[in-house]
């Protein structure tokens, strides 16, 4: 029989099939020893270029980010938490958007309209207002940018159901030349603003970036509670999931992703304000630098869970920062930080095939006894 | 004369996740015999099928075709092994004629469609096809597009055909005109594998009968010497009985009164036509028709998800015997209104509930917006999901399971327990047991006996003829969107009924059945 066996078609080595039957600690597994396996390749490609030893690398990271802590300087650590607080704002911010699968890829445009309603309050009404209403003037106009460039592409998917991903992101593209052009007009050609004194956020205890970094943690604790409990995102998840539902039971499906796009991007105006009143006072053209789509990878990775997202930036901002610094002790480019970045979470989303797939090997199949 | 074997299957195991398909199927099929593959829904025959046509790999086990071991891993191959399948939902481009269709994917370097048309024309006058080559698929019944289906496998050259579920999209006498045919390629000596669910079609058409149950192989028999009560203890494991108990109407009043509505889809061609009648209360009214003759369309209507071009929607308050129209409303304000309406759609995990959550969240799609507060609930629909868990006997791990992890019949009792739970006036479910095992339909139609009972309005759209016969008090027949009678429903036969399901469709033309 064996002799006669059909040579045309062997068997396949192995077949993937699909599963969703793994328990959460062992996805989790997976994720972390992702992470681990992360970190030791970003070390040894670091060790390989720079020519230091893995334990150095690691030190240099690690002063990267969080300085000299050990002899109590808290300055970097600080500024951690502040760039992990504007991604997270940022993945935030989507996280509602992509719960309705919303594909919302304008946080950027979003982000630099809200920061330059910032901007635009410091300096036209600074002199002229107290700063309390100076500061509410800025949230109010901040918001209310942030959330018009979000709930323009909305009400066209709503009406004409255009496609938001393409519309979104060309959204980014009008944001980024209008603060080219107010740049202009107001540094006088110079292409530079300089740093605005009135209506920055206070510093709080010596340390500046306090205030962003508790409003950032009262919008994640917000966001948890908000998209868990209560109506309006049991309403987004439905619609998410099946708009058909939402019709079915009564949902009125436009109104809701009006509604959470100008959530959306309501928060990603609060971003640019940040950066804009609590960080830079002043702006330009790449005021986000593109964190607005990192952010996205951060919301997805973060399984639109705002807890888990906190770790994930942790994780990526630590990168960032970290290895920004290898590449500054050996005099390479800021671009060597972006790659290893890229790389890590490309390996992150990966994994997460290993969670939803499995690879069959086909074992000695059980004989024929004739 | 020796049966010469054209496919056998040795120890044939399949899992996905954690769920077998197949475990251990053990299957010969001869030449020049019609097997059927008898099965429960989620016994695993299609899977069984798919990995013969090389849809699926097996995990374990072997495939002999004329006693040689074949690795079929790709639908391809099984072509150069000459299976053909035909799917239950057809694979055909539109816009292409069925001539096209059949040529199509075929890698002989030549495309001469005047050749091939012949060769089509030759096929089918040897079996007793009705076909014209030339013809569009988009202006094709539904019995037609599954007649390119088989020819295009039979074009291939085809000798082992198999067929899932063939006769669930087609009248009683588009049927008959399927078996003629199939015992036609029998006795030209090709290998027949029907998989279907449908004792009666199994008794009348096939030489032997495979059972499976739960995935696994229970035994084969020759149709000649078994019955139906066999053959569903075979397929169930246990006894069962498969009676409906009708009672007669009571009260019967008019809840719903639709008045000649119309209604046109996206593309502007009309699916609802001036169609009226009424459903009265204490009283199942059956809608039987073909598959995409205006079903869904109406039932939507009713709920508010259609809008309707002309006519009217009634409903009678029985509290207060107000009559209030629906039309323009939308579900959100029918609830509103008053209108205790409850309806199972067809899709189930797309429209009536939601696959992702579980099923306390499910329970609370219809509940979530009472109450003032920005927040949910979630007492109320939790102490629902554990009364229908019980009442209904849902196998599930736990009411947070996702309702996509059920079994389909375990879906339905979520979602139809949902809808009861609403206290309805109005029950409008549709094909609530496709896709259920018998057990589970048998709770379903005692379900809405149940409901019949308290005098409501029970609307049912089914497909299987004899269900609904034994089922409902009135039955509608529609086709094309147009009402074609509303009989009796315990005075009629499956072949009346098939003859009105095609009746408006052939205004005039020659009817698809001769």
């Amino acid at each position: 029989m064996a002799k006669q066996k059909d040579n045309k078609h062997h068997e396949p080595l192995f077949h993937i099939v699909k599963r969703d039957d793994m328990p959460q600690w062992q996805a989790w597994l997976i994720r972390v020893c992702t992470i681990i396996i992360g970190f030791l390749f970003v070390g040894l490609l670091s060790m390989a270029i720079t020519e230091k030893s893995l334990g150095d690398t690691y030190e240099i990271m690690f002063s990267g980010v969080f300085g000299r802590l050990f002899e109590g300087s808290t300055t970097m650590l600080w500024k951690y938490l502040q760039e992990i607080a504007i991604l997270l704002c940022l993945a935030l911010a989507l996280t509602p958007a992509f719960k309705m699968k919303f594909w919302n890829c304008g946080a950027e445009g979003q982000a630099l309209m809200g920061g330059l309603a910032s901007i635009f309050c410091m300096i036209q009404f600074g002199e002229k207002l107290p700063y309390p209403a100076l500061i509410a003037v800025i949230v109010v106009t901040s918001i209310l940018a942030g959330a018009v460039w979000g709930v323009i592409p909305a009400i066209f998917k709503a009406l004409f159901n255009t496609n938001e991903t393409l519309f979104t992101l060309m959204m980014n593209y009008i944001a980024t030349q209008i603060i080219a052009y107010y740049v202009y007009i107001e540094g006088g050609g110079s292409n530079v603003i300089n740093p605005v004194a009135y209506g920055n956020f206070p510093a709080v205890g010596n340390n500046d970036y306090f205030v962003n970094i508790v409003i950032v943690a009262a919008i994640t604790v917000f966001m948890y509670i908000y998209l868990k409990y209560s109506k309006q995102g049991y309403e987004i998840s439905v619609v998410g999931e099946s708009q058909n539902t939402a019709r079915y039971i009564g949902i009125n499906v436009k109104k809701v992703i009006i509604r959470t796009m100008i959530i959306s991007g309501a928060l990603c105006g609060v971003t640019g304000m940040l950066l804009v009143a609590g960080k830079d006072h002043s702006i330009n053209t790449s005021l986000v630098g593109g964190q607005g789509f990192t952010a996205i990878l951060m919301s997805w990775l973060g399984q639109f869970n705002p807890f888990i997202m906190v770790v994930m930036t942790g994780i990526v901002v630590f990168l960032r920062l970290g290895v920004a610094k290898v590449a500054d002790t050996s005099l390479l480019n800021s671009s060597f930080s972006e790659i290893i970045v890229g790389i890590v979470i490309l390996m992150l989303v990966g994994c997460e095939f290993f969670i939803h797939y499995s690879i069959k090997f086909r074992h000695s199949k059980k004989e024929v006894k004739a | 004369m020796t049966k010469q074997p054209a496919i056998e299957l040795k120890n044939i195991t399949k899992t996905f996740g954690k769920v077998v398909a197949n475990k251990n199927v053990n299957l010969t099929a001869y030449r020049g015999e019609i097997l059927s593959i008898l099965g429960e829904n989620g016994s695993g025959k299609t899977t069984l099928m798919n990995m013969i046509s090389g849809i699926y790999f097996p995990d374990e086990g072997q495939i002999f075709i004329d006693e040689k071991e074949a690795h079929i891993t790709s639908p391809k191959d099984a072509f150069t092994y000459k299976i053909g399948m035909i799917h239950q939902h057809f694979k055909l481009v539109d816009v292409f004629s069925a001539a096209e269709n059949i040529v199509l994917g075929i890698e002989d370097g030549k495309y001469n469609l005047k050749a091939s048309t012949d060769e089509i024309k030759k096929i089918s006058e040897q079996y007793g096809f009705d076909l014209v080559p030339e013809k569009k698929i988009y202006t094709m019944s539904v019995s037609e597009k599954q007649t390119v289906e088989i020819i295009k496998v039979l074009y291939r050259g085809a000798d082992i055909l198999i067929l899932d579920e063939p006769t669930a999209v087609l009248t009683p006498q588009e049927t008959e005109k399927l078996f003629s045919i199939l015992r036609r390629m029998r006795d030209d000596g090709k290998c027949i594998i029907i998989i279907t669910h449908k004792l009666h079609e199994v008794l009348s058409l096939s030489d032997r009968v495979s059972v499976l149950r739960k995935g696994e192989y229970v035994g084969t028999v020759n149709t000649a010497e078994t019955n139906e009560s066999e053959l569903t203890e075979m397929m169930v494991g246990k006894k069962v009985d498969l009676n409906i108990q009708r009672t007669e109407p009571k009260n019967t009043q008019d809840r719903l009164v639709v008045n000649s509505i119309t209604c046109v889809d996206r593309m502007g061609s009309t699916v609802l036509d001036n169609v009226s009648f009424a459903a009265k209360s204490g009283e199942i009214l059956g809608i039987a028709g073909i598959a995409g003759s205006g079903q869904r369309e109406l039932l939507e209507s009713i709920a508010g998800l259609q809008r309707l071009e002309y006519g009217d929607i009634f409903y009678f308050d029985p509290k207060t015997g107000k009559k209030e129209s629906l039309r323009d409303k939308t579900p959100m304000q029918i609830r509103n209104m008053g209108v205790r309406l409850s309806f199972v759609p067809e899709d189930r995990l797309g429209m009536g509930l939601v696959g992702n959550m579980d099923i306390v969240d499910n329970m609370m799609l219809r509940s979530y917006t009472k109450g003032h507060s920005m927040f949910l609930k979630r007492k109320n629909p939790k102490d629902l999901a554990m009364k229908i868990i019980n009442d209904l006997e849902v196998v599930t791990p736990s009411a947070s399971t996702p309702v996509r992890r059920l079994s389909g019949g375990n879906v339905q009792k979520v979602l139809v327990g949902r809808e009861i739970a609403a206290s309805p006036t109005v029950l409008m479910v549709a094909y609530p047991v496709r896709g259920l095992d018998i057990n589970s339909s048998y709770m379903i139609y005692n379900l809405l006996n149940e409901q019949k009972e308290k005098g409501v309005a029970v609307i049912f759209v089914g497909e299987d003829l004899d269900v609904l016969i034994e089922l409902c008090d009135r039955i509608m027949v529609i086709g094309s969107g147009k009402i074609t009678g509303v009989v009796d429903a315990r005075n009629i036969t499956k072949e009346e009924i098939g003859l009105l399901m095609t009746k408006s469709k052939d205004d005039g033309k020659e009817s698809n059945n001769g």
